[in-house]
């Protein structure tokens, strides 16, 4: 950890307070973003506003931030128009009208600025571009204490939004599920559009001039995408959401500084880092999140084919049971009924005799009271199943089996006895089969 | 960070070139010199984009059919890290850091986790494909620039790193033309042989997979082409150039046709002439960056097609729509006209403004339809501002009457529609009835009633029935 021997409050502490704010800032509407498919909206947008930011360059002739910012910002929601304006006129794919309406601006913007830096004192560096490592640089004196300009511009935009998705919660969340029921509702979709447009575009300005827009590009998407795979719920998606954005924040600073140092290199783009952080964050959360992760998913789905093959070799043993008592099976006879993997079948036996339902015996297995007791409530799910498809379903019978199959791992006491009576307690099932007592 | 660098490289060049900065306009050697190709290295410059924008072309028509045209986007972003990383590998391998075999090898190699991840996000968790793109490409972009900022103090050279990001096409030398040229043939190659599984996958997902295709694969063969063309350009033009040639051309080109092979073939050219032209421009006015000039070339091309296209263009489909609405006025006209001489003897004039209680014309509409009928010699305006058909006006109506009468009857026998109500329903459709049809109705209504001629109004006609 020597790297982060060199550890300052007064310099990294405001770095990470930047990439924070940026962070918290961008993925507030970057939920919405999601919700309405538009994530690479904010993309289109941070490369859009170059033009703007030419513009206010050759009309004013100064470098000073407010024209630069209104620009920007004017030419963000022009970005957003006119990608709606060609999509309807054109009757264009959204996603090929938004690039080519920013691959176009932008282009505009970098002619534009090689013709500019002719007549303006230029230094494309400071302005157009900033770097969180370079936060400090420029304090403001708030109430005698000494703040980066960055924060406070960071800090408004973020109030800016959270008052916005605050007090429009309802109205942009009807119009980003249902813009045609918020229409019939007597909210304007087309003005939360445009609403959710300028925070979005004055969000991609203010870090682009801050913090650069690898930062605010990656958390309008990443932290609600993670988010959104972690509750069902938008209020809380969109709590969460920040809450990621911000750990991904602070990490990403850390490990800007900590992970080059094992490859002994020194410190790294926090901004990259930061992006790369909530990337990590997603991947994780996309493996084990409690309800969507990938791996829980399959972690899932292999268990209810684990319990469901157990319970078949039991229902399976207690079938040759019936037919001669007190019968021997091997894992090898077990197994070509089922076909049925032979290392599943054995350890899922072995788990059997553990628990006391069968006896281990050189030649196999020999079910215990206790295994025959189980093995005649699944048995006799089935054949309550088969005996219910055909009187009161009407399926053929040679159809029934498969079904009943299916269904009995799933059929408990309550469901069995009623069952029972649906069908008046049957004595054999359609196969002339006896339906074991309960 | 991508538009600083593409600043300081434009800005390094421009000041480094020219004190003088403005547009001057290029002499006409200058403009021989371009035009002509005499210039080596102008030629291989323009060769070099202008194979690059038909390769480009070609791969985004199936991308934009995939709705996916920001793939690009995402995957040209994926490939930054793969090029970072080969740059610090490369010299413990004993390659030269800046060696282009490695770096592209390293840049597709990451494209491909790229391909990996989209794909990853795509189909194993409930988001959707936009937020897999911009997940990609921030993600991996971020990684990207943390992994230059590390190349660039431990080695020291790294300058030409940067050119990935931002392009320099003045840089193309010879084999980087004939490296996008064989890409070029390839993709082609690959795009010819899958050709129909493409197009499959591209139009109905569903479809192929329910014929037993692989369209997994085929996804991957797909992103593979973006990956590769996305490559080649790379070093030439630059990652957002690179989303431009793979998005404007086949954009464009899909205002000029409704068939895929002419398609690709038209957006191969647009790209082309976006590549030849943009670089035409950057050498004959030498501050206008020769990256922005092609993608402002494709765009101009996109604006015309927008405007232009044969097929889909927006002056095409508003005259389409103009022809359209003439034509049933002129139908309005001459039905209105005919049923109210029916009703009061032909040789009764109608006054003009009985006629414009027949609909919800304005009066600027209506005269300008009697106008264009009179001119067809259809209509004829006696003394007193009285309008009446002329015998060939009388033809005409005739058979529009007829048209909307027979389907009247067929709605009224064949699909229960109360005598009161067809007359609206038969409005919207008798515009668009073929030829083949009316024969058809005919034949299925009028041979029973052995009616000859203009089949008689199943309801009663009056002029005020029909104000709407």
């Amino acid at each position: 950890m020597s790297a982060l021997s060199n550890w300052s409050w007064d310099y990294d502490g405001w770095i990470v307070l930047a990439g924070i704010l940026c962070a918290v800032a961008a993925s507030l509407p970057g939920n919405f973003l999601l919700l309405r498919r538009m994530s690479l909206l904010g993309d289109a947008i941070s490369h859009a506003i170059l033009p703007g930011l030419a513009v206010a360059f050759l009309v004013t002739g100064s470098r000073s931030s407010l024209p630069m910012f209104l620009g920007a910002v004017v030419v963000g929601l022009l970005t957003a128009v006119f990608t709606e304006w060609i999509r309807n006129f054109g009757e264009v794919d959204e996603g090929a009208s938004m690039g080519v309406v920013f691959t176009t601006l932008f282009a505009l913007g970098l002619v534009m600025i090689v013709q500019a830096a002719d007549h303006v004192d230029l230094d494309p560096g400071c302005v157009l571009y900033g770097s969180l490592e370079t936060t400090t640089f420029d304090m403001v004196d708030v109430a005698g204490t000494e703040i980066p300009r960055v924060v406070l511009v960071l800090a408004a935009v973020t109030v800016i939004n959270l008052v916005v998705v605050v007090l429009f919660f309802k109205e942009l969340k009807l119009s980003a599920f249902d813009p045609a029921l918020a229409t019939t509702c007597g909210i304007s979709a087309r003005l939360m559009h445009y609403l959710l447009m300028i925070i979005v575009a004055v969000t991609a300005v203010a870090s682009f001039e801050s913090v650069g827009n690898i930062l605010v590009v990656a958390m309008f998407v990443v932290p609600p995408a993670t988010a959104f795979l972690l509750t069902e719920r938008l209020r809380s998606m969109i709590i969460v959401s920040a809450l990621i954005a911000a750990v991904s924040a602070t990490l990403g600073h850390v490990s800007a500084l900590v992970v080059p140092s094992w490859f002994g290199y020194r410190s790294t783009s926090t901004s990259g880092m930061m992006a790369l952080c909530a990337g990590i964050l997603f991947f994780a959360v996309s493996l084990f999140a409690p309800q969507q992760g990938v791996l829980i998913r399959i972690l899932r789905r292999q268990r209810l084919s684990l319990r469901i093959l157990s319970e078949d070799l039991i229902a399976l043993l207690y079938r040759m049971d019936e037919r001669k008592s007190g019968v021997v099976a091997s894992i090898g006879q077990l197994r070509a009924a089922l076909l049925s993997g032979g290392f599943m079948s054995s350890l899922l036996m072995k788990q059997h005799s553990r628990k006391g339902h069968v006896i281990a015996t050189e030649n196999g297995y020999q079910l215990t009271d206790s295994g025959r007791r189980l093995g005649a409530e699944l048995v006799r799910s089935h054949r309550l199943w088969e005996q219910y498809l055909v009187s009161e379903g009407g399926v053929a019978v040679d159809r029934i089996h498969g079904q009943a199959e299916q269904l009995e791992h799933f059929t408990g006491r309550e469901l069995r006895d009623r069952l029972q009576q649906e069908t008046s307690a049957p004595v054999l099932d359609p196969h002339g089969s006896p339906i074991p007592p309960e | 960070m991508r538009t600083l660098g593409a600043l300081h490289s434009f800005l390094a060049f421009a000041a480094s070139s020219l004190t003088d900065r403005s547009i001057r306009w290029p002499t006409w050697m200058e403009w021989q010199r371009v035009l002509f190709l005499q210039d080596y290295n102008t030629r291989v410059v323009m060769l070099g984009t202008m194979l690059l924008g038909l390769a480009a072309g070609m791969v985004g028509s199936f991308t934009l059919l995939r709705r996916r045209a920001l793939m690009g986007d995402a995957l040209s972003h994926a490939t930054l890290p793969g090029v970072g990383l080969a740059f610090l590998i490369a010299p413990s391998l004993g390659l030269a850091e800046k060696s282009l075999p490695v770096l592209l090898t390293g840049a597709a190699l990451s494209g491909i986790a790229g391909v990996v991840a989209i794909l990853y996000v795509r189909n194993l968790t409930r988001l959707k494909e936009d937020a897999a793109l911009g997940i990609v490409l921030s993600v991996f972009f971020g990684a990207g620039i943390a992994i230059l900022s590390i190349a660039q103090q431990s080695v020291g050279h790294s300058a030409g790193l940067e050119s990935f990001i931002y392009g320099k096409p003045a840089s193309m030398i010879e084999s980087d033309r004939l490296l996008i040229g064989c890409t070029g043939i390839l993709s082609l190659l690959i795009m010819g042989s899958l050709f129909k599984e493409l197009t499959l996958l591209c139009f109905d997902e569903g479809f192929a997979k329910s014929r037993g295709y692989p369209v997994l694969l085929l996804d991957l063969v797909l992103m593979g082409l973006v990956v590769i063309v996305t490559i080649i350009g790379l070093q030439a033009v630059g990652l957002v150039l690179m989303i431009a040639l793979l998005v404007i051309p086949a954009a464009a080109s899909r205002f000029w046709t409704q068939n895929l092979k002419q398609m690709i073939l038209i957006s191969a050219a647009i790209g082309g002439a976006g590549g030849f032209l943009g670089a035409a421009m950057s050498a004959l006015f030498r501050n206008l960056p020769a990256g922005a000039m092609i993608v402002l070339v494709c765009s101009a091309l996109f604006f015309v097609s927008m405007m232009f296209g044969t097929e889909r263009g927006v002056v095409v489909r508003a005259l389409r729509r103009r022809d359209l609405n003439r034509s049933v006025d002129h139908q309005h006209l001459l039905r209105g006209m005919f049923e109210l001489q029916e009703s009061r003897g032909p040789k009764a004039g109608i006054p003009f403004s009985e006629l414009q209680t027949l609909r919800s014309w304005s009066s600027h509409r209506l005269l300008s339809e009697i106008e264009r009928c009179r001119r067809r010699g259809l209509v004829f305006r006696d003394s007193g501002q009285h309008l009446s058909l002329t015998s060939s006006g009388m033809v005409e109506a005739s058979r529009l009457v007829h048209e909307h009468r027979l389907w009247e009857l067929y709605l009224i026998t064949h699909a229960d529609v109360a005598p009161g109500r067809v007359d609206q329903s038969a409005d919207a459709i008798e515009h668009v009835l073929e030829p083949e049809l009316i024969a058809q109705l005919e034949e299925l209504l009028l041979q029973k009633r052995r009616v000859q001629g203009i089949a008689p109004s199943p309801h009663p006609v009056d002029a005020t029935e029909h104000v709407s």
